[in-house]
């Protein structure tokens, strides 16, 4: 992804009520090609509704959604087209084959009949499905009732992909699975996930934006996230025969050293100078036994926390 | 787009058993009625020999089992039209039609089309009962296909109802029920409406059927079931987006 790849969704100043009960209030949003934008935010946070807004399901109270430069509600057959949308709850029909369904899929989002069969073979490809074609759908478990939601989603190669929790409630080697297919995706097109899953973020987007109480309270690189709140650099060393604790201090750069465990320690050091090799060159020379160092970084839970209780300030 | 959602709509009707179950049953209801009224037929036969301008074997049997058909219909129709909206919203399949670039007006009219496609073969398998008369008599044609003509309206008017009716709830049960309230409503307003009140009457679907029932066409009653179906057609995509609007 870079900075200067095309635009694929813009999301202005969207605001949704329900009833009385504000629930996004003046969200904006904006996707690369290319791109994985995580949706992060608890329960209530207003993700699905956001997400729901993106895909054209709900209509937001005011504000504008462009794809690839078509206005959401003004040309709605347009921008469509070009939306692959995978809701909370897969929207696929239990008594229909997994053929007949992606096929059903793909013709209403207006492919041309020649290009469906080719499609068909490559989204199931892609999705892992080549077997399951003539197979009910409702007969299917879990996990792959998920890949074929994908599978509608894409099988008219959109620019946006919107996916709403895409890994609830499947197992973990399907995670995995779901987890590498949503990266492949994410290289091809755009792609924005809503999660409340920390590490799906780490391992699968680009970019995340916290979603707080209907309001986007934070929005930064995952990486750069993670660095959200440590003030001060550092790693985690382990010595498997420790020498004293002075000794360790004693070590040019090293600023503090606090012992967690009977074999580990934290050691912290200024932003220009780090220690860690000095440290592991005195380790070898003495015999204290160093194992790979780890570097500090906040975990990305401390990071939501902390966001999310400021965000409620 | 709209053959699509039909054809799609169709294929699944016909995925299910309880849709073969249920057409096996009708058949043999009808054909039940059709033998009742024959016998009944052949047994006064001799009796209505005797009168100047008796009524032909059409209007003795076919026009009272079109007639039975048309209130078996009624109280069917809804078990198709319940499924049509409220379940794919509980499912929420919907989305998917929702989130395609397809209008309000392709879904409500593809999935119409899409149960009277199967609606029409219903009523023209009573119209194949009725031939089978040919036989043994002469038929008046005419009378035959007024009925067959006005059984189908009447079908199209259930099938509009009931489909908004399913896009108001959740629930197929209740989209079902209510849909079969409405017209069993609109059936009693018919029957207990006197005679010189004919302006509540003429809301009614099931007066504007008796008229195709004696092979009266009658441009005001067509008139009057494409209005209908119009109405409520228009009420179903009102709704639709109204659920856009709203939330599912």
């Amino acid at each position: 992804m870079s900075v200067t790849a095309p635009i694929t969704l813009a999301a202005h100043n969207l605001v949704r009520c329900f009833g009385r009960n504000e629930a996004i209030r003046g969200v904006s949003l904006q996707l690369r090609q290319g791109e994985v934008l995580g949706l992060l935010g608890q329960n209530g946070a207003g993700k699905s509704t956001t997400l729901q807004m993106l895909a054209g399901t709900l209509l937001p109270q005011s504000g504008q959604i462009e794809i690839c430069g078509f206005d959401l509600t003004r040309h709605p057959r347009m921008a469509k087209a070009k939306i692959g949308f995978v809701p909370e709850r897969v929207p696929v029909y239990q008594d229909m084959k997994v053929d007949d369904f992606l096929m059903f899929a793909a013709r209403l989002r207006r492919m041309p009949p020649t290009r469906i069969m080719d499609a068909l073979a490559e989204t199931k490809y892609r999705c892992s499905l080549q077997d399951s074609g003539k197979k009910i759908i409702g007969t299917l478990s879990k996990g792959y009732q998920q890949r074929i939601g994908i599978a509608q989603a894409i099988i008219h190669q959109p620019e946006v992909i919107i996916l709403d929790e895409p890994t609830v409630s499947l197992d973990p080697s399907q995670i995995r699975d779901i987890r590498a297919l949503i990266r492949e995706l994410g290289s091809l097109y755009s792609v924005i996930l809503s999660t409340h899953l920390l590490d799906e973020v780490e391992s699968i987007c680009d970019r995340a934006e916290i979603l707080h109480h209907g309001r986007l309270v934070y929005g930064s690189t995952s990486a750069q996230m993670q660095q959200y709140g440590l003030n001060q650099p550092g790693f985690i060393l382990t010595l498997l025969s420790p020498p004293a604790l002075p000794e360790l201090q004693s070590v040019a750069g090293v600023q503090q050293v606090d012992q967690l465990s009977a074999t580990q320690f934290r050691i912290l050091h200024a932003h220009d100078s780090n220690p860690g090799a000095a440290l592991l060159e005195l380790a070898a020379k003495k015999g204290w036994l160093a194992e790979p160092l780890v570097p500090l970084r906040s975990a990305l839970e401390d990071v939501f926390m902390q966001i999310t209780q400021t965000g409620k300030s | 787009m709209i053959l699509t959602i039909a054809r799609k709509e169709l294929r699944s009707l016909f995925g299910t058993p309880s849709t073969w179950l249920i057409l096996g049953m009708l058949q043999f209801i009808f054909a039940l009625f059709f033998l009742a009224r024959l016998d009944a037929f052949i047994q006064l036969q001799p009796q209505l020999a005797q009168l100047i301008n008796a009524p032909g074997a059409t209007s003795a049997v076919a026009a009272p089992l079109f007639s039975s058909a048309a209130l078996i219909m009624m109280m069917l129709i809804p078990v198709f039209t319940m499924r049509l909206i409220a379940e794919e919203r509980r499912n929420q399949t919907m989305t998917l039609l929702m989130s395609s670039p397809v209008s309000n007006w392709e879904i409500v009219l593809g999935k119409f089309t899409g149960l009277m496609l199967f609606l029409v073969p219903v009523t023209l398998s009573c119209v194949l009962i009725v031939l089978t008369l040919a036989a043994g008599t002469q038929l008046d044609i005419g009378l035959i296909l007024a009925n067959a003509l006005g059984l189908m309206l009447l079908c199209a008017s259930y099938a509009a109802l009931g489909m908004y009716v399913s896009a108001l709830t959740l629930q197929p049960a209740i989209a079902a029920i209510g849909a079969l309230a409405i017209s069993f409503g609109l059936m009693l307003v018919d029957i207990s409406t006197e005679e010189h009140d004919a302006s509540w009457r003429a809301l009614t679907p099931t007066h504007h059927f008796q008229n195709f029932n004696i092979g009266l066409l009658n441009s005001g009653d067509m008139v009057f079931f494409l209005l209908f179906c119009g109405f409520f057609l228009v009420l179903t995509i009102r709704q639709l987006h109204n659920n856009r609007m709203y939330g599912q």
